[in-house]
């Protein structure tokens, strides 16, 4: 990592920034032929979601080295946050880009604050106890959110853990928060424009992270520990750090998805999502930024582009992921692609390691 | 009497978890990893036991005793595939994700074969309830088959471990992979081995647990999974006594949160109650304190 001179990891950051673009000017110039199904177009927000969400986590499982299973858990604060900043917000900043600029600011703040807040008691432990914990908490959040339930009147706002009834609201208030109903009528802002600033904004954030000093303590950490510490590098410290700034770039992630729908319910951000975000990483290559965004990208699209094959879409999905990981990290396999494919796979599985 | 029998149902779904927390245990403690297609090993179970019921034979010992045929094999063909050639990968996430690329592919064949919706599951148990206290504390049977099947399991397996040459291995292994293969043990098999136990107790857990909620659909497996997982952590991750300890608690924390508290809200307790015992002995209640090395 550190052998790479400062020159060649610019020309690389700037190919992972180019992809970016190139690939969001090639999907412009589809659209604009009409080449891109209506599919695809759906596709194309929840794309940048999973994108800033993978690279979001690679920070922590990656750079940081430490496995989380409950990421979905900051992007359901930031969802939640961000939505619930544009329902409050609907009257008083009449400007819609403002105001959803703002919404993932909120959002990036909720999920930095449970960042800082779970990432105290989380980073004590080590190893796959860091990970359940994460996990756990990733369920909590979800559960809570579940059955909170906000409202507001002329008088403010009113909370509860119960139900809608309970709020003791005026006739006149309205519910922002309904329990498992989750937010309705959020109003939809997110674009693929805005998807695609904010996937070069995150990346900008983590690559420059990466690049400092700081990011080499925290690297540092992950690769010993104890060496880190001796030389006095603050191992709290920096964890909290990657863990917290993942944590919020989770968050704005969790607020695009939420103003791309009608309704959000907390449901969505379970185990599965984290996994979701987690098979990226690793199939991505840990560690490896734009490996995240390639993977983040082909694995939401391909559920997609298998939908001609209905129920089989799932068990293939399956099949590619057991397969590409086999081929990826198997030892077996990475001497076999050493031997027969040369040196076109030999700099990819060197990183990987 | 009320509490009594939440305590009992809350002591019979631990001990489902904890035989499922079993398999976690034992699996985690000699491979090191955590295997996500556990749950899903259940599910299966279950569906199998279903099958043989409904269209071939109506003894529910033939009905379990298949279930745990299948899943063995099940077991030892996923080690087999998807696991050993991953043993030695640059980084122990590579077989983690392998496991939930199998646990998709698990749930997604059953969905192609069974179809999405829900089948009821008859209980494979042939007892009537038991009424105590003039008939107010009704026990089910199949609470009180599911205590004692633990109860068995436990027994079993602990002498396994402690009393044959296949179980000492087992232990070899989990302590130093290299050392025990010098010793002339067959590091593969008795890993091979550890699946298809843990598997083989993954079907029991699922006919119990069928037997109990009798609902089964292709995700039936996840939740229970990641409840045992954690039950598995709660009780220190691979000690055995641990994860029984570790599910039967977890399970009576569940259904008296669920009686007492709130239904919804119960899932987030357990994994609270988890978190504070993770805090307090990092490395669960009875697991071994590893000492770091320079």
């Amino acid at each position: 990592m550190c052998g790479m001179n400062k020159k060649k990891k610019l020309r690389s950051n700037l190919i992972t920034y180019g992809m970016v673009i190139a690939a969001f000017a090639i999907v412009q110039i589809l659209q604009s032929t009409g080449h891109l199904s209506s599919l695809l177009q759906g596709l194309l927000v929840p794309i940048c979601v999973y994108v800033i969400l993978a690279v979001s986590l690679n920070l922590v499982v990656g750079i940081s080295g430490e496995l989380s299973l409950g990421h979905a858990g900051f992007m359901c604060v930031g969802a939640f946050a961000g939505a619930i900043f544009t329902k409050c917000t609907q009257e008083a900043i009449t400007i819609d880009l403002l105001r959803f600029v703002l919404a993932i600011l909120v959002a990036a703040l909720a999920a930095a604050v449970f960042g800082i807040l779970i990432g105290i008691p989380v980073l004590r432990l080590k190893g796959d106890y860091l990970a359940i914990v994460t996990l756990a908490f990733g369920e909590i959040i979800k559960n809570v959110i579940n059955v909170f339930y906000i409202g507001k009147d002329a008088n403010g706002f009113h909370f509860s853990l119960k139900d809608q009834f309970s709020l003791g609201m005026e006739p006149d208030g309205k519910v922002i928060l309904g329990g498992p109903q989750g937010i309705t009528g959020i109003s939809k802002q997110s674009t693929f424009l805005i998807g695609v600033i904010l996937i070069l904004i995150t990346l900008f954030i983590v690559l420059n992270l990466i690049d400092s000093r700081d990011g080499r303590a925290i690297m540092s950490i992950r690769d010993n520990r104890i060496a880190a510490e001796s030389i006095g590098i603050n191992i709290t410290k920096y964890k909290l750090m990657a863990f917290t700034v993942s944590a919020a770039l989770a968050g704005v992630a969790g607020a695009l998805y939420s103003h791309n729908l009608a309704t959000l319910q907390a449901s969505k951000f379970n185990f599965n999502t984290s996994i979701l975000a987690l098979v990226f990483v690793v199939l991505g290559g840990i560690g490896n930024i734009r490996g995240s965004v390639i993977a983040a990208v082909i694995l939401t699209a391909l559920p997609e582009l298998l939908r001609g094959l209905a129920d089989y879409r799932m068990l293939i999905y399956s099949i590619v992921l057991i397969v590409m990981m086999l081929f990826n990290w198997a030892p077996k396999a990475l001497e076999w692609r050493e031997r027969y494919l040369g040196r076109f796979f030999k700099k990819s599985a060197k990183e990987g390691e | 009497m009320s509490l009594l029998s939440y305590l009992i149902n809350g002591i019979s779904l631990g001990s489902v978890y904890a035989i499922i927390a079993l398999g976690y245990t034992m699996v985690y403690g000699i491979a090191r990893m955590l295997n996500f297609a556990h749950g899903d090993v259940i599910m299966v179970g279950g569906y199998v036991a279903l099958t043989v019921v409904l269209s071939y034979s109506t003894n529910p010992l033939v009905a379990v005793l298949v279930a745990i045929v299948v899943c063995t094999v099940l077991g030892i063909v996923i080690e087999r595939v998807a696991y050993r050639p991953l043993r030695g990968a640059a980084s122990p996430l590579a077989v983690l994700i392998t496991a939930i690329g199998v646990s998709y592919l698990l749930q997604n064949v059953v969905l192609l074969i069974f179809g999405p919706n829900p089948k009821s599951f008859q209980s494979v148990v042939p007892f009537p309830d038991l009424k105590l206290a003039g008939g107010t504390l009704n026990i089910s049977a199949e609470t009180i088959v599911t205590i004692a099947s633990c109860i068995v399991i436990m027994i079993a397996l602990t002498t396994f471990i402690n009393k044959t040459k296949a179980g000492q291995a087992m232990l070899a292994v989990s302590e130093d992979k290299g050392a025990a293969q010098l010793m002339g043990i067959n590091v593969n098999g008795t890993i091979a081995l550890t699946f298809a136990i843990g598997s083989g107790l993954a079907a029991i857990a699922g006919v119990l647990l069928c037997s109990s909620y009798p609902s089964l659909s292709p995700y039936t497996g996840s939740m229970p999974g990641i409840k045992a997982f954690v039950a598995a952590v709660f009780g220190g991750i691979g000690s055995i006594p641990g994860a029984m300890i570790g599910g039967i608690v977890l399970g009576v924390i569940e259904i008296l949160s669920k009686a007492y508290i709130s239904s919804q809200l119960a899932d987030a307790i357990v994994f609270a109650v988890l978190i504070v015992v993770l805090l307090v002995k990092p490395t669960g209640l009875l697991g071994k304190k590893i000492q770091e090395k320079v």
